[in-house]
């Protein structure tokens, strides 16, 4: 993080801020939780209406709870034979599954490499991965369906996932952190005569937990959350994923509304999971990733 | 980006970043040259296929007829090109899409600052508000889209807008189709700035938390206000996370596609309500669509060319690049 540090001496023992009455940060507080309510909003309308009937989401008078709660709503989510949302979560799952962790070692492998691995022309495979990001990554969906078309990926779980398993951003940010990755470890390794490849899997990729969890989670959501993609190559229904299901619903003819919103929410549901338990690798994630641009 | 530096010719010079290495001339290490190979081959062969190639080959499309195809041999040179410059749709999806970042990047980076000296302002439950407000970022622009939609801005008396409206006595208004004025916009914007302004918080709240805490302690010896810390010191020391927060922000805007297909039912997929179209649905439109990939390739590359002058001249602009 290039942060300008001024070159102040270090603080010495900080004296408590004068001037902070216990009543000086009501506002904020009061300001934070308002925000709080607006952003927590949409998850209420979304719990809200999954569990309505359907007179009740479109009748014209505002009410605030459900009554009674209709559970049937999650039934015939997984009912209606015409968008498959079970088949549409799976294919979500094995995708995202397969996507995150592989394309994190490929990053993290590729990283390393040019990272700590000195040889004749790694200058040339940096610039190499390098000069891909300078492509608008969403721009490329017409070049990389013209290629995936012709190896024959259209409407397949490969062809969804092939594309995504190469990210130039995540073996940059990979190289970042093996650039500063201390190297008495692999001196040791290879004082106990570890060749380079054993090194790296023995020793390194043992030490870079972290950052293999935070670039995976963001893998992860990301791969989810796709769409634009999916909807590119998985034309047919039996390759549709969650987020394409829960669109071809959304912009049917007829709309069960209230089933549309459960599975808005069974879509939600695993990343907001996700999201609580790894939270603090997700942040550092998003924290390497923003400021490496 | 720096990608100044030419490809290394064969005796590699020691680099500041790696292990300094005495200089002198050494026999190549194969042992180093296969391990390298080895754990980069899967990047750079993915690289190549997904990227280069298809690069390469969508280049050469867009210089032909390949309507229904994706052989390259019907050569007609820069009509793909003429056509999409005298297409008004497509002249159209850039206003759309100009509109639209001149909203979004403003509103996002003031919000993201904001919430990010806010949350750092407080002393108690700074996890607990942190976390509320990036939440929205694991949620798709699919799924927010359904609920701006369907329930945020459905037009119904019902609709949380309209809710709202009537406690200020307005009337009802159907926000996605209602043109003029185009309030749309509202519904467009707010939805991005709901899933987004958590990460850039959290860009934001990294950067404030490396300010040393002794700036503002000088400052109020020297009797600043609060304005003043802000605009003398904390934008500032600032300025690098700025500048990445700004670029990712416009870079996102122009590659705009999830929430305008979804929110307008444009395309393929039904029925449009306000006619707004971003490039990139434009693109889907025609090489999904139509089936049309040389002017799906032509579309995809004037864009590129679009995103890439926008950013450099940004850069230009705010000083990115600079190195400090």
């Amino acid at each position: 993080m290039a942060v300008l540090t001024p070159e102040a001496p270090p603080a010495p023992a900080r004296p408590v801020r004068p001037g902070r009455r216990g009543w000086g940060r009501a506002p904020k507080y009061a300001l934070a939780g308002l925000l709080v309510l607006v952003f927590l909003m949409p998850f209420y309308i979304m719990v809200r209406n999954a569990l309505m009937t359907r007179p009740q989401v479109s009748s014209p008078d505002w009410s605030w709870l459900p009554d009674p709660l209709s559970w049937v709503n999650f039934h015939d989510l997984f009912a209606d034979p015409s968008v498959p949302m079970g088949h549409a979560l799976l294919n979500s799952l094995v995708i995202a599954v397969i996507t995150a962790p592989v394309g994190t070692m490929f990053g993290s492998m590729a990283g390393y490499a040019l990272a700590r691995i000195d040889v004749p022309g790694r200058r040339a495979v940096f610039t190499y991965v390098l000069v891909t990001l300078m492509i608008p990554q969403s721009v490329t969906f017409v070049p990389t369906f013209v290629v995936v078309g012709a190896m024959g990926g259209v409407n397949t779980t490969w062809g969804i996932i092939a594309p995504n398993l190469f990210s130039a951003f995540t073996v940059i940010l990979f190289r970042n952190f093996y650039l500063r990755f201390p190297a008495e470890i692999e001196e040791a390794g290879r004082l106990d005569g570890l060749g380079y490849l054993g090194v790296y899997r023995r020793l390194v990729l043992p030490n870079s937990g972290s950052m293999l969890a935070s670039l995976g989670a963001l893998m992860f959501i990301e791969s989810w959350n796709s769409f634009l993609w999916p909807l590119v190559i998985g034309q047919d229904p039996s390759s549709w994923t969650a987020q394409i299901a829960l669109s071809t619903f959304l912009t049917a003819q007829t709309i069960n509304l209230p089933a549309l919103f459960a599975g808005a929410l069974v879509t939600i549901a695993p990343l907001v999971a996700m999201f609580l338990v790894a939270q603090r690798f997700i942040v550092r994630g998003i924290a390497a990733s923003g400021l490496k641009e | 980006m720096a990608v100044s530096s030419p490809p290394a010719t064969v005796p590699p010079r020691p680099r500041a970043s790696a292990a300094p290495v005495k200089r002198r001339r050494r026999k190549v290490d194969w042992r180093a040259v296969g391990a390298f190979t080895v754990l980069t081959a899967p990047v750079v062969i993915g690289l190549g296929v997904f990227k280069y190639v298809a690069i390469a080959w969508s280049f050469l499309l867009s210089f032909n007829d390949a309507r229904g195809t994706i052989s390259i041999g019907h050569w007609i040179g820069f009509d793909n090109y003429a056509f999409l410059l005298g297409d008004s749709a497509f002249r159209d999806s850039l206003v759309v899409i100009a509109l639209f970042t001149v909203f979004i990047v403003p509103v996002t980076f003031v919000a993201s600052l904001g919430l990010a000296m806010l949350v750092n302002g407080i002393r108690r439950g700074r996890a607990f508000f942190r976390t509320v407000f990036l939440i929205p970022g694991a949620v798709s622009y699919v799924v927010a889209a359904l609920v701006w939609k369907m329930a945020l801005f459905n037009g119904l008396p019902s609709g949380v807008a309209n809710v709202i409206g009537g406690l200020f006595g307005a009337d009802p208004v159907p926000w996605l189709s209602e043109t003029s004025p185009p309030v749309y916009w509202i519904a467009v914007v707010t939805l991005r700035l709901w899933l987004q302004v958590g990460l850039y918080m959290i860009l934001f709240l990294a950067g404030l938390q490396a300010i040393s805490p002794s700036l503002y302690e000088a400052g109020e010896l020297d009797g600043t206000t609060k304005w003043q810390a802000f605009r003398y010191i904390t934008l500032p020391q600032l300025r690098n996370t700025s500048v990445a927060v700004l670029l990712l922000i416009l870079i996102g805007a122009f590659q705009a596609f999830d929430e305008f297909y979804n929110l307008f039912g444009t395309g393929l997929s039904g029925t449009a309500t306000a006619p707004v179209k971003p490039p990139l649905v434009y693109l889907y439109d025609s090489a999904l669509g139509d089936q049309n990939y040389g002017v799906g390739s032509a579309g995809a590359f004037l864009l590129t060319v679009i995103i890439v002058v926008i950013t450099l001249l940004q850069g230009k602009f705010v000083g990115f690049g600079k190195k400090d």
